[in-house]
């Protein structure tokens, strides 16, 4: 196959009854803004850190939504908090207080 | 003058000594709390500041400026000035009078409490005196100066707008208890007085309440009963004060010497804080200064609330405040006891618990090639979302022939001012010392920041050593005087905004004003400088959304167009980027309105 530096993403399934989405609505709660986004991925884009690592909203946030942000929410400790992501998010989330809810939910370790 | 009972003495007086025995006590344990919670060292600068003369003088003065003549408030409003001057001089020169008129003609119950307030009831009137007639007139003229400030105080509470204020704070319970009680005092005063003016004698105030009368008035019955009540309100009004706003009377005088000793805030609620929130007297001024109260929902979060769920302890809504507050700090500059709400807040984020903590090691390999250059320019992030700044700036570096770098071209590391105002203090440090390394090994002499939030951090937390932190206004300026970038004047008429942290924050006012007037005219906003309203785009608020911001940035789109501008200027790229999306005119960054003076010198 070409190697074009991208691929598709595996197909996969979500079974709903194993869904464990407690921490997003608690995220909602802390936030209400994290209902409103539509993944369009500007934050990401625009991620002063995400110049130097993985570190993806988009993917956190959506990840979150399924209830398998494990292997995600660590991305989150490179934020600087600039708030360009804030600037850019075309729905007018609040960005910086969705990271520092989403800090105040999780703990490293676990 | 004599006596009138030899043992000098009625229960009538108990209210008023109770309450003024409760008062010392609280104000005096109250005192060794506050000191014993300083730290050492603020201890020992407190101690020392007090016996330094210069300080001493200036104790002196502050508090005779501040606490009796509210000079602050005569400054804004004189009407508001007069009214708590009155107020406040009115009785400490009621209070001076007695106790000097007891040091004369009774010397030996000088001592008492109580004797100088009562004093009229205690005394008769034998012959008449030079001596006597004086004191009968001041102490009847100062009623009447404390009489018209009560009245005033009165009417605020009917039509605050009269003493230059939309809002005032809504009053809490013991609040009110401690302001009626203090509107009947002095009314009950001059009751009392004129109950005994036919016996201890009175003057143009007390005399005609006593003739209106006569044979109520002489009755020794109702006498007593009109003393009573004087007294009754006193002792209410002592009882309340701790629990009220009126806290703020004896506060005053142990803020001032801390306030001058400079001593910082370290605790959102310990130590000098204390001091500072015992000190608030709730006028509510802050409530119409704060951009937030252009929405009603947010009246209740500005400081003079705060003040009180400190005051509580109440954790949650102290937390809930300090997260919506835009940290813009113009309740200070208008706050007339200068409550320092800025640090306040500050030391409340701080304190904020998270389960997650960042980490920012991998800064650690990020080592960007600057080539050597006398100016090194750091866009900022938010610069990168306001690319006509950058270029603007180009060009006019390249049109002074200025040797110039820029150090963070394709994204560079932010500043650590948002990571600062969120708290994590720590965290900025990380920044602040990849940042520093990187420009120290530049090179560069001059250290060019296009951002109001990254200067004030430059300014502030970091020690750049031989480099000179310079904001673009500063700089182009400076370039401009020395007629190193020439420019043409042209017809335009900007409305200079100025961005918190640059004005407020680090005291720029003047540089950009003196560079834009060289490139058109300047029209002035409803109110600037040191008032100038906050954008709402500030990362200092943490959870206020987009839809809540929208009228705050109304509001100061509104005072920016006062003199009908052609164009908004700010010399920040999230003012700039905040204005963009609700003004009708057209909103530019500084170094695009200079470049309007270079294109026509090109033509």
């Amino acid at each position: 196959m070409i190697d074009f530096g991208y691929t598709l993403s595996k197909s996969r399934t979500l079974r709903i009854d194993n869904l464990d989405d407690s921490r997003y609505k608690a995220l909602h709660k802390l936030e209400p803004d994290a209902y409103k986004c539509i993944g369009c991925g500007s934050c990401t884009a625009s991620c002063s850190a995400g110049v130097f690592t993985e570190l993806s909203l988009r993917k956190i946030l959506l990840s979150m939504q399924r209830g398998d942000e494990k292997q995600y929410i660590n991305q989150l400790q490179a934020c600087m908090l600039c708030g360009k992501c804030t600037l850019v998010c075309p729905r007018g989330i609040n960005t910086r207080h969705l990271i520092l809810s989403m800090c105040k939910i999780y703990s490293i370790d676990k | 003058m004599r006596e009138r009972f030899l043992i000098g003495f009625d229960p009538f007086v108990l209210p008023f000594l109770l309450g003024m025995a409760f008062v010392l006590i609280y104000c005096i344990v109250g005192l060794i709390r506050v000191i014993l919670q300083l730290s050492k060292a603020d201890r020992r600068k407190l101690a020392i500041s007090l016996f330094k003369p210069a300080n001493a003088w200036k104790n002196v003065r502050d508090m005779f400026l501040d606490c009796l003549f509210h000079v602050k408030l005569w400054k804004r409003n004189p009407k508001l000035g007069y009214m708590h001057s009155s107020i406040a001089f009115g009785w400490f020169m009621l209070i001076v009078l007695g106790h000097i008129e007891t040091f004369i003609f009774v010397p030996k119950k000088a001592g008492l409490f109580y004797f100088p307030i009562f004093f009229r009831y205690f005394m008769e009137m034998d012959n008449y005196s030079l001596r006597g007639s004086f004191f009968f007139f001041a102490m009847d003229f100062f009623l009447l100066i404390v009489l018209s400030g009560i009245f005033l105080a009165m009417f605020k509470r009917i039509r605050s707008r009269f003493f230059g204020m939309r809002r005032t704070t809504r009053l809490s319970i013991t609040d009110r208890v401690g302001l009626y009680s203090l509107w009947a005092i002095f009314p009950l005063r001059w009751i009392a007085e004129g109950f005994t003016a036919g016996i201890a004698g009175g003057s143009f105030m007390t005399i005609p309440i006593n003739m209106l009368l006569k044979n109520f008035m002489s009755n020794p019955e109702n006498i007593t009963v009109a003393w009573w009540l004087y007294s009754i309100a006193l002792g209410t009004f002592m009882f309340a004060l701790p629990f009220s706003r009126y806290m703020h009377i004896p506060a005053e005088i142990l803020l001032i010497p801390m306030k001058n000793a400079g001593l910082k805030v370290y605790h959102p609620r310990k130590g000098f804080t204390l001091a500072q929130i015992y000190t608030c007297p709730s006028c509510g001024v802050c409530i119409d200064a704060c951009p937030m109260s252009a929405s009603r929902q947010n009246l209740k979060d500005t400081t003079v609330y705060l003040v009180r769920q400190i005051k509580r302890n109440n954790a949650r809504r102290m937390n809930a405040m300090t997260e919506k507050c835009l940290m813009c700090g113009k309740c200070q500059e208008v706050c007339q006891i200068n409550l320092q709400s800025y640090d306040i807040r500050m030391r409340i984020r701080e304190r904020a618990t998270y389960n997650l903590s960042l980490k920012h090691d991998y800064l650690d390999s990020y080592k960007p090639e600057i080539s050597k250059s006398k100016v090194l320019y750091y866009a900022g992030c938010m610069s990168s979302l306001t690319p006509t700044t950058g270029r603007s700036i180009k060009k006019l570096l390249d049109a002074a022939r200025i040797n110039w770098t820029q150090m963070d071209e394709g994204g560079g590391i932010c500043c650590g001012r948002p990571l600062i105002l969120s708290g994590k203090r720590a965290d900025a440090a990380d920044l602040i010392a990849k940042n520093t390394e990187i420009i120290e090994s530049s090179g560069a002499s001059i250290l060019l920041v296009s951002c109001a939030i990254c200067y004030r951090v430059f300014k502030e937390e970091y020690q750049l050593n031989g480099v000179r932190v310079m904001h673009y206004t500063e700089y182009f300026n400076e370039l401009m005087e020395e007629g190193r970038l020439k420019v043409n004047r042209g017809s335009l008429r900007y409305a200079y905004h100025d961005p918190c942290d640059l004005g407020r924050g680090c005291g720029i006012y003047d540089e950009p004003r003196e560079a834009l007037s060289r490139v058109g005219i300047i029209a002035p906003a409803e109110k600037e400088r040191a008032l100038s309203v906050c954008c709402g785009g500030s990362v200092g608020s943490l959870t206020l959304d987009f839809e809540a911001r929208k009228p705050i940035t109304q509001a100061s789109v509104k005072n920016m167009l006062f003199s009908n501008p052609d164009r908004i200027v700010t010399a920040c790229p999230l003012c700039l980027n905040t204005f963009e999306r609700y003004s009708p005119v057209k909103v530019v960054d500084f170094a695009e309105a200079l470049c309007d003076g270079l294109e026509k010198k090109e033509d």
